[in-house]
């Protein structure tokens, strides 16, 4: 089922704009991640396309067909809410019936069609025996998998997500995101989920919607947000980031930082910001550079903290011996940003990512 | 055992404790324990026989009746507007919410005989509306409509109060959830709004039907102290006690007390339940939250 936006804003009381002119397009089957800080507006756009909380304007399409107009109870969307809000009053069987219980009786099923559509979903998140136990019995992620076998039980094709994973510890919280996965492709079901956790995003969706301040800032795959970012808050937002400020001159990016080495770029003249991550340098011996001692180790990988003068950077690199004196920082590869946008021609959210990380190259001091 | 040992509860206290707990028991004693048992014995000095017959008079009877009528009367009307003004007050954010919350809470703060004093002025004889509603033969001072009246004033207040803070602390995600489910208006309402507050809504009531079943003040003013006509239990207990029929008065105290406390008794059954899910439940919102 897909998911069509188109300019959607929604106002809330004093004018603030939670969300400022949203378009989105989720084809069928698609698994999709809103992230973002919290207030950037993820929930908003779910509950809206969910129809929860009114747009101000704009258009919402699900499958080809107009949500304006068409109350949430007749949209037939899997909602999963953050803290599940299960009917603390009903059994796990009669909240996973639920939405087919409400049912006119000239819809609704015969109960025992009913009572074998809820032994099918317990099967299905893997909790057969606890049909008649009460949710307050069952743990977080118990509680979790009953909230998806509820909203699954009237068959949507359509499912949103918001944070289903917050509130469970991390041992928990991978298991459940692995089989949630498989759930979608093995139902077949367009996914759209909410998280401030951009790991847990790119882990699980095929495609990443970066928002802030209710805008969306990129909408692309895990990769190609990290080869090219479309602003700098988006290249921080993934993970850690070093920035270089600098200027670009005569087709050469030079920092302003003392130990780092220039590189050639085809970016215009003037103030340029690089970004990078803290794998993406090497380190080369420099008897008039800053020194470097080894800060952490983590598995195979440790992080050294080098002196560029006025400040330090930590960086990661495989382990290897320790410098055995001063050293220089060389970039292996950059994101430039000039006033908050990609400086490189091409640099460009929508574009081929492997032509705009190739443009590093260290230049010989 | 560090920790068992310096907890409160342990055997050994310190004299100001034990001087705290029994002040305590002395004044709940005194306070609390000491007057039913003494309307008890009061009403029973002439032997159960006698109460009983004080009891069955016609004009005892009759305020038993009026009281069990008015009572059923205001828990009927004041649950639903109750419910009705909850679910509104906790469920949506509008200009005047604030004060709206505040005005519930008058018939708690103002005194009854002050109400009374308003109905009596609005629809007595001399008030405003009087004389015309007497016209078109409606009567609402000195008769039963007045004392319901003045029974809803104050009894208002119970059944949002109590439901209130659990609904507005479970919010509108369940509500929401059924929506999205396809569940109608009034199915959430039957199917999850009340059942989820259901101890707190049964609390609310149990503490109305004691308030209406005890009202003097208010109901006193309007009612007019006709005997086997517009007395309650609590107004026939005076005039009984005023004419030196203690045995009756204190038979017919005795009842209503007894009314009351089974009243109370359901009601901290009730609110035990409503404790024992709750911490629950602020587990499952807390993660979220």
């Amino acid at each position: 089922m897909s998911v069509l936006i188109e300019n959607l804003a929604r106002h809330v009381a004093g004018g603030k704009l939670v969300l400022d002119d949203v378009s989105l397009h989720v084809p069928d089957g698609a698994f999709v991640a809103l992230v973002g800080p919290s207030g950037a507006g993820k929930t908003t756009l779910l509950r809206a396309i969910a129809g929860l909380d009114p747009a101000s304007s704009g258009h919402v399409e699900i499958d080809g067909r107009a949500m304006e107009g068409l109350p949430p109870r007749e949209r037939n969307v899997g909602f999963v809410f953050q803290n599940y809000a299960l009917f603390r009053h009903l059994t796990v069987a009669r909240n996973i019936s639920f939405g087919l219980d409400v049912r006119p009786r000239t819809s609704r099923p015969s109960r025992a069609e009913i009572d074998a559509k809820v032994a099918e979903l317990l099967a299905l998140i893997q909790l057969p025996d606890l049909g008649d136990a009460y949710p307050q019995r069952l743990s977080g992620g118990q509680r979790q998998r009953v909230a998806l076998a509820r909203a699954l039980a009237t068959g949507p094709r359509l499912l949103l997500l918001d944070e289903p994973f917050g509130a469970l510890d991390p041992m928990v919280r991978r298991a459940v995101r692995t089989w949630l996965r498989d759930l979608h492709d093995q139902l077949g079901l367009t996914t759209i989920l909410v998280t401030h956790d951009q790991e847990e995003a790119l882990d699980v969706a095929d495609r990443l919607v970066v928002m802030q301040d209710g805008r969306i800032v990129q909408d692309a795959d895990g990769e190609t947000l990290d080869a090219t970012p479309a602003t700098p808050f988006v290249m921080e937002f993934l993970g850690e980031t070093l920035r270089f400020p600098g200027v670009v001159s005569d087709g050469l990016f030079i920092p302003a930082d003392a130990h780092v080495s220039p590189f050639s770029t085809n970016a215009a003249e003037g103030a340029t910001e690089a970004l990078i991550r803290p794998h993406e340098v090497t380190l080369r011996a420099d008897a008039a550079g800053g020194a470097a001692k080894r800060v952490g180790r983590r598995g195979p990988l440790e992080r050294l903290a080098v002196s560029l003068g006025e400040r330090s950077v930590e960086i990661e690199r495989p382990v290897e011996a320790p410098p055995s004196g001063p050293v220089a920082l060389e970039i292996a590869q950059a994101r430039l940003f000039q006033n908050g946008k990609p400086a490189v021609e091409g640099n460009h959210p929508w574009s081929d990512a492997s032509a705009v990380l190739a443009d590093v190259v260290p230049e010989p001091v | 055992m560090n920790a068992l040992a310096s907890s409160p509860s342990s055997d050994r206290r310190s004299p100001a404790e034990i001087t705290l707990i029994a002040a305590t028991y002395a004044i709940v004693g005194l306070m609390l324990v000491l007057p039913p048992v003494l309307v008890f014995t009061e009403a029973l000095r002439s032997g159960l026989a006698a109460a009983l017959a004080s009891i069955t008079d016609p004009d005892a009877l009759s305020a038993i009746r009026l009281t069990l009528e008015m009572t059923a009367a205001a828990v009927i009307i004041n649950t639903s507007f109750g419910v009705l003004a909850a679910w509104l007050l906790a469920k949506y954010r509008f200009p005047g919410r604030g004060v709206l919350v505040a005005l519930i809470e008058i018939p708690i703060s103002v005194s009854p005989v002050v109400a009374g004093l308003v109905w009596l002025l609005l629809f007595g004889t001399q008030g405003w509306w009087g004389e015309a509603l007497n016209r078109i033969g409606v009567t609402i001072a000195f008769a039963t409509p007045g004392i319901l009246l003045a029974t809803l004033f104050v009894t208002f207040p119970f059944v949002t109060r109590t439901l209130l803070p659990l609904m507005e602390q479970q919010g509108r995600d369940a509500e929401e959830a059924a929506t999205l489910l396809g569940a109608s208006f009034w199915r959430i309402l039957w199917g999850v709004t009340l059942p989820e507050a259901r101890w707190a809504l049964l609390s609310g009531v149990l503490l109305t039907t004691a308030r209406a079943m005890g009202e003097f003040g208010a109901v006193s003013v309007v009612s007019g102290h006709i005997p086997g006509l517009t007395e309650t239990m609590p107004l026939h207990i005076e005039t009984l006690y005023n004419g030196y029929q203690s045995v009756a008065a204190f038979s017919m105290a005795a009842l209503l007390a007894i009314m009351a406390m089974a009243t109370v008794g359901m009601r901290s059954l009730f609110e035990a339940r409503m404790r024992r899910e709750e911490p629950r439940k602020a587990e499952t919102a807390g993660g979220g939250a």
